[in-house]
């Protein structure tokens, strides 16, 4: 016969953060990164490069979801940061004589440090206006890179650094730091949104004068918020164009990366961070069973992005973690009322 | 038949409850008040009415026909208008183009730009001045203005002493009698119990979104009002 | 001395140009408070409509695209009142992010949209000699016929704007509903209808830009966000809400570039975006700022 459980009384409520979801995922998680780590050894270099995209576009999509999603900034010109962490990449390699695959993550921090007067500017706008001038920011960091001969000015230029290395060597290095970087942003955004910051991040979200009256600093929070950001967007860049052997300007600093990290975080779910990689996914299907229809493919996105925001603007990955409570990266935290069946001894 | 009645009317800010079954009743020409602590829920009567906030269709009834729920644009064009609480004047606009935005409800009647710059002098003077420069006891006045240029039946006041020095609010007060002239009826909220009790026929005391007490201005006593704003 | 003061006349005829591309953002936002990213992309497709709408009149050039203009001013104000009442009121609220991105979406429509109609080449609107057309002004100077017909409409509409807004019943409207929707609402007005007047008057003003603009220089599909960019930064330089705001605005903008353009092609768009930014760092209220 079947007791139901009683609530024990001698232990009070406490607080969980994993759900039965999340625990499947998690190992989940450990697999598929353990699959994707042997890649190499099978997979031939076009499916190689194809997942070094994905894991570019992963990494900025989950950016500009922790910028607008949880901070609140809606940017239109991350791809600034992404341009900026590709030169930074160029200049360490070719200037200076860094190891292309160190320089990767030194030439994200490069952007993050950037990234600090930028801010300075950018956050004089609210709102819309500052989602315009992120973009403007971005044209301008495009214009004067197109200007300077000294890195191939508006043509672009390859990345000379790399030369030297052997080629399968250098594809297998260059994937597994892509999946790196992939799960490093991954880990990153969920870290920082289950640590003390990311509770300020949620509040500042729900209302700003409120947290601030909490004494939670809105303006530094924001800063620091924007800063990771430009760190991924930069590591993504760093990557993309390590892949890619070539950089040019207009590659760099284009409005299409921010499109494309819009369109995937939209449909993904924004706010989440299940969203993005569904987004992800999704958005890379898609191109590869559109790449024949050229334009149309994207004013099917555009359609796509409009329809998604009116009717379902949790996206999908957040119309289904509502419908059914799911959450593979918990970050809540939840009052649970142990029962007898769950104290020990029993 | 009664100008208004609500009925058994429930108001929701949201989800949260406000009011539980209240009755009002007002009729035409009469001044009413509404009297209670903060949070008692007359603010949110008047909103209910005017139809800021829902309610169930036969909630609110207007000269015999029900209006709960309806949209204000819609209420204001029946005859009623609201002077909201703070004032709430447009501060982009001039006093006088504050006063002309009644007019768009397009109802005939009585009050006019001259009718309300000879109710308020004071306000003729200060035509052009934007809304933001005025005084506290001006920008009631145009506020109050602005509700009667849509020519109203039924002119709904919020709390038209909050931030008024006394002899303001008897300004204002006095200019009463000269608006409901004409027949208008008046739903006052007020804090200012004696201003209240002065300026109404009938009062309606309301605590915690139910109605405590009701009866004539001039004979319900302080004790009997203590009782029903605090409910001890 | 006489270059000089050619390029100065030049890049303030040109700052008409931009001040116009700026007017309808202006008006949308200084009324529903809505950023349109598509505003660039919506100028281009007006430019196109122009463009294929005066081929097929059959009449003479220098009468085609005017005739056009006409044609397309009632179905352009009818295109603005419906998106807004159909869609943009949908995605209006506390959170910019809806309208952001249901613009932006729009913006990448119609830019893909137009490729795959006209091909990404450039096209013109034949003018019938206008564009050639030159004005001598004395002193050696001359100035292009229709950069100073463009500058005189964008200074007429500058003017037109502000009469409305400051002497009209509409004009009242727009403030009062920009001001406080729901005691606007008290007055009887109803605020999805005054917000879709306001988005089809924008889109009069953007026919309007997109036709002038098609016949002073090529356009092609992917031209609109620099459109957008060189209003945006027309609106931030002049201050918010102000429509003389904008207009000078859109003249710094237009000086500094031709100025730059002057020393370099290359740093000719570059120079105008410093500026853009000076003025963000100095007093990012802009000059005349009105809206709050």
């Amino acid at each position: 016969m079947h007791t139901p459980p009683v609530p024990s009384p001698a232990l009070g409520p406490e607080v969980r953060r994993s759900t039965r979801a999340s625990r499947i995922g998690a190992w989940g998680a450990v697999l598929i990164v353990a699959w994707l780590g042997t890649l190499p050894l099978w997979a031939e270099p076009g499916t190689l490069r194809d997942l070094d995209e994905v894991a570019c576009y992963l990494i900025f999509a989950m950016m500009w979801n922790l910028l607008a999603g949880y901070g609140g900034m809606v940017s239109i010109g991350q791809q600034a940061f992404l341009g900026l962490g590709g030169y930074a990449l160029l200049v360490l390699g070719n200037f200076l004589g860094v190891n292309p695959f160190v320089a990767v993550p030194l030439a994200a921090l490069v952007t993050a440090a950037l990234a600090v007067p930028i801010a300075h500017l950018a956050f004089r706008l609210q709102g819309g206006t500052f989602a315009i001038g992120t973009w403007v920011i971005a044209e301008v960091l495009r214009l004067s890179i197109a200007n300077a001969s000294v890195v191939g000015g508006g043509s672009g230029t390859s990345l000379t650094a790399l030369r030297g290395i052997d080629k399968t060597t250098r594809v297998h290095l260059t994937f597994w730091l892509c999946q790196a970087g992939a799960v490093g942003a991954i880990a990153l955004t969920y870290g920082l949104l289950r640590s003390r910051q990311g509770l300020a991040l949620l509040a500042i979200r729900d209302g700003e004068t409120a947290a601030e009256s909490q004494g939670i600093h809105v303006r530094a929070t924001k800063l620091g918020v924007y800063v990771a950001a430009a760190f991924g967007a930069g590591l993504a860049g760093a990557l993309y164009f390590l892949g890619n052997l070539r950089i040019s300007p207009d590659a760099a600093f284009n409005v299409n990366w921010s499109a494309f990290a819009i369109f995937i975080v939209m449909i993904g779910g924004i706010g989440t961070i299940e969203g993005p990689i569904v987004g992800t996914v999704i958005f890379y299907g898609l191109s590869k069973l559109a790449s024949d229809f050229g334009a149309w493919y994207l004013v099917g996105l555009g359609l796509l992005a409009i329809v998604v925001t009116i009717k379902f603007p949790h996206g999908l990955w957040g119309t289904l973690s509502r419908r059914f409570d799911l959450h593979l990266f918990p970050i809540r935290r939840r009052l649970v009322r142990p029962t007898a069946q769950d104290s020990p001894g029993l | 038949m009664s100008l208004l009645e609500t009925r058994r009317l429930d108001g929701f800010y949201g989800d949260f409850q406000v009011l539980f079954g209240v009755e009002v009743t007002a009729e035409p020409g009469e001044i009413i008040a509404l009297i209670g602590a903060n949070g008692a829920g007359k603010s949110t009567l008047l909103k209910t009415v005017c139809g800021l906030l829902g309610a169930r269709r036969d909630g609110v009834v207007f000269d015999g026909a029900p209006i709960g729920g309806l949209p204000p644009g819609e209420i204001v064009r029946r005859g009623i208008a609201l002077v909201p609480e703070g004032r709430r004047l447009f501060p982009s606009l001039t006093a006088e183009e504050n006063l002309l935005m009644g007019a768009f409800a397009r109802r005939r009647g009585p009050f006019t730009l001259d009718a309300v710059y000879r109710l308020f002098p004071a306000l003729a003077e200060r035509r052009r001045a934007p809304a933001g420069m005025l005084s506290g006891g001006q920008q009631q006045m145009v506020a109050i203005g602005r509700a009667l240029m849509t020519n109203p039946r039924l002119l709904l006041c919020d709390e038209l002493s909050l931030g008024l020095a006394p002899v303001v609010v008897k300004q204002i007060y006095d200019a009463l009698p000269e608006i409901c002239a004409g027949g208008l009826t008046v739903v006052i909220v007020e804090q200012d119990i004696s201003a209240a009790q002065r300026v109404s026929g009938r009062l309606y005391c309301l605590q915690e979104g139910r109605v405590t007490l009701t009866g004539p201005s001039q004979r319900v006593t302080r004790a009997q009002i203590s009782q029903a704003y605090f409910g001890v | 001395m006489a270059g000089w003061v050619s390029t100065l006349i030049q890049g303030v005829l040109l700052g008409g140009l931009y001040a116009l591309f700026a007017m309808g953002q202006s008006l949308i936002f200084g009324v529903l408070r809505l950023t349109n990213t598509a505003q660039g992309d919506f100028i281009i497709l007006g430019s196109f409509a122009v463009l294929s709408l005066a081929a097929r009149l059959g009449v003479p050039a220098l009468a085609a695209p005017w005739l056009a203009l006409v044609i397309l001013l009632p179905l352009a104000f009818a295109a603005g009142y419906g998106l807004q009442r159909l869609v943009l009121n949908r995605v209006l609220g506390r959170d910019p992010l809806p309208s952001l991105v249901v613009t932006f979406g729009l913006g990448i429509v119609i830019q893909n949209l137009l490729q795959e109609i006209y091909s990404a080449d450039p096209r013109f609107i034949e003018s019938g000699g206008l564009n050639d057309a030159s004005l001598a002004l004395g002193g050696g100077l001359a100035v292009g016929t229709l950069p100073l017909l463009i500058f005189g409409v964008a200074v007429a509409i500058a003017a037109a704007l502000h009469g409305l807004f400051t002497h009209t019943a509409i004009g009242r409207a727009f403030r009062a509903v920009s001001d406080d929707r729901e005691v606007a609402e008290l007055m009887g007005l109803d605020h999805r209808h005054v917000y879709a007047l306001a988005t089809g008057l924008a889109f009069l003003l953007v026919a309007v830009a997109g036709g002038l603009h098609g016949m002073k220089t090529t356009v092609a599909p992917s031209d609109g966000p620099a459109l957008l960019l060189y209003g945006f930064e027309a609106v931030i330089i002049g201050g918010m809400g102000s429509f003389l705001g904008t207009l000078l605005g859109g003249i710094i903008l237009g000086v500094t570039q031709v100025i730059g353009f002057r020393f370099d092609p290359g740093w000719g768009v570059w120079l105008g975006h410093m500026v853009f930014l000076a003025m963000l760092l100095l007093r990012p209220a802009g000059l005349f700022p009105k809206t709050r």
